[in-house]
């Protein structure tokens, strides 16, 4: 029988990062409805120093492994030593982020577990005890639902910046169980890591983003919409069309094929809407369009349209956000 | 260099999706079938390995018939030869019953290198290289935007959230392709090699010929089921925002509707 929730925490450079609070929040809601323990499981090189934390989002007890050779993610490292504690802890569910590397080890986890995972899911539900999970597939064109069948472990990859996290309390304490695990030697190797210091703003976590399309013309023209974002903070975006034409890095495509993201406020500028980029940002809470061709399909879905020539506007526009800013 | 893509068919990510009857699947009528993008880049960067260090690059796919496009264009492309996994028993299967299928039929092909995208357009599961990986015992290089190979070990970069990292590890070993047609650039198939592609060996295969049974990665072994489909919420129909206003007084207006009715500014 079951005795645990236990959620996978993600620690990278001296912390955990926010989407391990939203699972350990996610977790102990269903954990509670269950009635079942949270258990954590915190591996990595320093996470000792920070494990308590998860207690203050309502974990029960953390297993922590803190061994100098988790210095950085590899499947080959951190899938048989989380699989051990996973056995020991006997869970009904396992949460883990829907990050880049939280999903690359829940497959596997997966696969050495020989069960069922729903990644990067956007809901939980519990019905008669029973777990399904929605998750956005086609590039968020439709939603499906998942259920696991009866004695399954039931593996769910979280989206972030969509469960909603508790206020951490700090009163509240977890167990700390330090675990003794052997370390695998590994046949892949990190050779060097460049983290990007110049504070631009992740586009799945953003709060807004500024998107530029073909409207946008050249490469030097993205300079409003940098503008723009950095007086809204928001991450810059484009359409595949932007990506395509060299104009922007990869890494910024919104779309089916890109990043599909989920701002407050998503600002489309000169961007036809080509379903495959409505699938990617459909989702965000409120959509700005701004294009001069009033029978572009971005229209349809923005909350707001301004038929303009982008050129003209967004100048104009980013004066006028910086006018409210100053009056805040 | 023995080289295997493992290559699936999605609808093209221009298809408008329709939630069929039965709540649980989606029309297929009139779809327009695809490679899956991140496929179509595995398959350029197995092209590049093999004009690099010679070999062959072998196209693996599963589904029904209506696959044999995809792999062809593939072949089209410059790959050597398809196998396609053709069984009913898969139908239902879920992402773990189709990587034990694929692991069998790499393991058969005993190849240096796996290739294929990091996840597919389609259901988006995420699962297949890192399973596939992990049922082989192999290291496995994912999201990669670029890849290097001396013929003994291979060298990609992949992002991570806020940055990048560069990953090695020895043949052999499974790698995923990240990025997008800008840093990949897929080349398209030419007139000749689609004339050649016709005469290209292609295998149809059934779970017997890798040696598994139903039970052990068909939908009986499923362990996580699809129960439904939805639509996302519909959006309310917006407005334009015009009023006879000028430049600025538009771009005042938004202001104040993103302020005082959205409040998201």
């Amino acid at each position: 029988m079951a005795e645990s929730v236990c959620i996978v925490a993600e620690y990278r450079d001296g912390n955990f990062r926010k989407v391990s609070f939203e699972i350990a929040s996610e977790g102990r809601r269903i954990a509670d409805a269950l009635g079942l323990k949270l258990y954590g499981i915190a591996i990595g090189s320093g996470v000792a120093a920070v494990a308590p934390k998860l207690g203050h989002y309502g974990v029960d007890k953390v297993f922590v492994v803190d061994n100098p050779a988790l210095e950085h993610y590899n499947a080959e490292t951190y899938a048989p030593v989380v699989a051990d504690i996973i056995k020991q802890a006997q869970p009904a569910v396992v949460l883990l982020p829907a990050s880049m590397n939280g999903k690359d080890l829940a497959a596997r986890l997966a696969a050495r577990l020989e069960t069922g995972l729903a990644q990067d899911s956007t809901e939980i539900a519990l019905s008669n005890g029973k777990i399904r999970a929605k998750r956005p597939l086609f590039g968020g064109k439709c939603l499906g639902w998942y259920e696991w069948t009866d004695g399954a472990l039931v593996m769910i990859s979280c989206r972030p910046n969509v469960m909603s996290c508790l206020t951490p309390d700090e009163s509240r304490q977890a167990e700390i169980v330090s675990v003794n695990a052997t370390i695998p030697a590994a046949k892949s190797q990190v050779l060097a890591v460049e983290m990007d210091t110049s504070g631009k703003i992740e586009l799945t976590e953003a709060d807004i983003i500024v998107s530029g399309g073909r409207g946008m013309k050249a490469a030097e023209n993205f300079v409003i919409l940098e503008e723009l974002a950095k007086v809204l903070g928001a991450a810059v975006g484009a359409s595949r069309a932007a990506v395509d034409a060299g104009w922007r890095p990869h890494s910024d495509q919104v779309g089916q094929t890109g990043k599909v993201v989920t701002p407050n406020l998503y600002i489309a500028v000169g961007i036809s809407g080509a379903i495959q980029h409505l699938a990617g940002m459909g989702s965000s809470k409120y959509i700005v369009a701004v294009n001069k061709d009033p029978d572009a399909p971005i229209f349809s879905k923005a909350d707001y349209g301004i038929v303009e020539d982008l050129f003209k506007f967004i100048p104009v526009f980013t004066e006028e956000v910086k006018k409210y800013k100053s009056t805040c | 260099m023995n080289i295997v893509v493992l290559l699936k068919q999605t609808p093209d990510t221009e298809s408008v999706i329709r939630i069929a009857d039965d709540g649980k699947s989606i029309v297929t009528t009139d779809l327009k079938w695809i490679i899956n993008p991140y496929d179509e880049f595995a398959v350029e960067a197995a092209l590049r390995l093999k004009e690099k260090h010679g070999g062959t690059v072998t196209i693996v796919s599963w589904g029904p018939q209506r696959v044999v496009e995809s792999i062809r264009t593939a072949l089209a492309m410059g790959a050597d030869k398809g196998i396609l996994i053709d069984d009913n028993a898969l139908d239902e299967s879920d992402s773990l019953g189709i990587a034990k299928a694929l692991a069998a039929a790499v393991k058969q092909l005993n190849p240096d290198i796996v290739l294929c995208g990091h996840r597919a357009v389609d259901y988006d599961h995420n699962q297949r290289g890192p399973m596939v990986a992990e049922l082989l015992g192999w290291p496995h290089l994912p999201l990669a935007l670029s890849m290097e190979c001396d013929g003994q070990t291979v060298k990609i970069e992949r992002p991570v959230e806020g940055g990048k990292m560069i990953l090695s590890a020895p043949l052999p070993v499974v790698v995923t392709m990240g990025g997008s047609h800008a840093v990949w650039n897929p080349r398209y198939a030419s007139l000749p090699g689609i004339m050649k592609a016709k005469k290209k060996p292609l295998e149809v295969k059934k779970l017997a010929d890798l040696g598994l049974s139903p039970d052990e990665c068909g939908g009986a072994a499923a362990k996580i089921k699809l129960v439904g489909l939805e639509r996302p919420p519909e959006r309310k129909p917006g407005k334009i925002i015009n009023g006879n206003l000028d430049t600025e007084g538009k771009a005042r207006e938004l202001v104040r509707l993103l302020h005082e009715e959205a409040g998201v500014i």
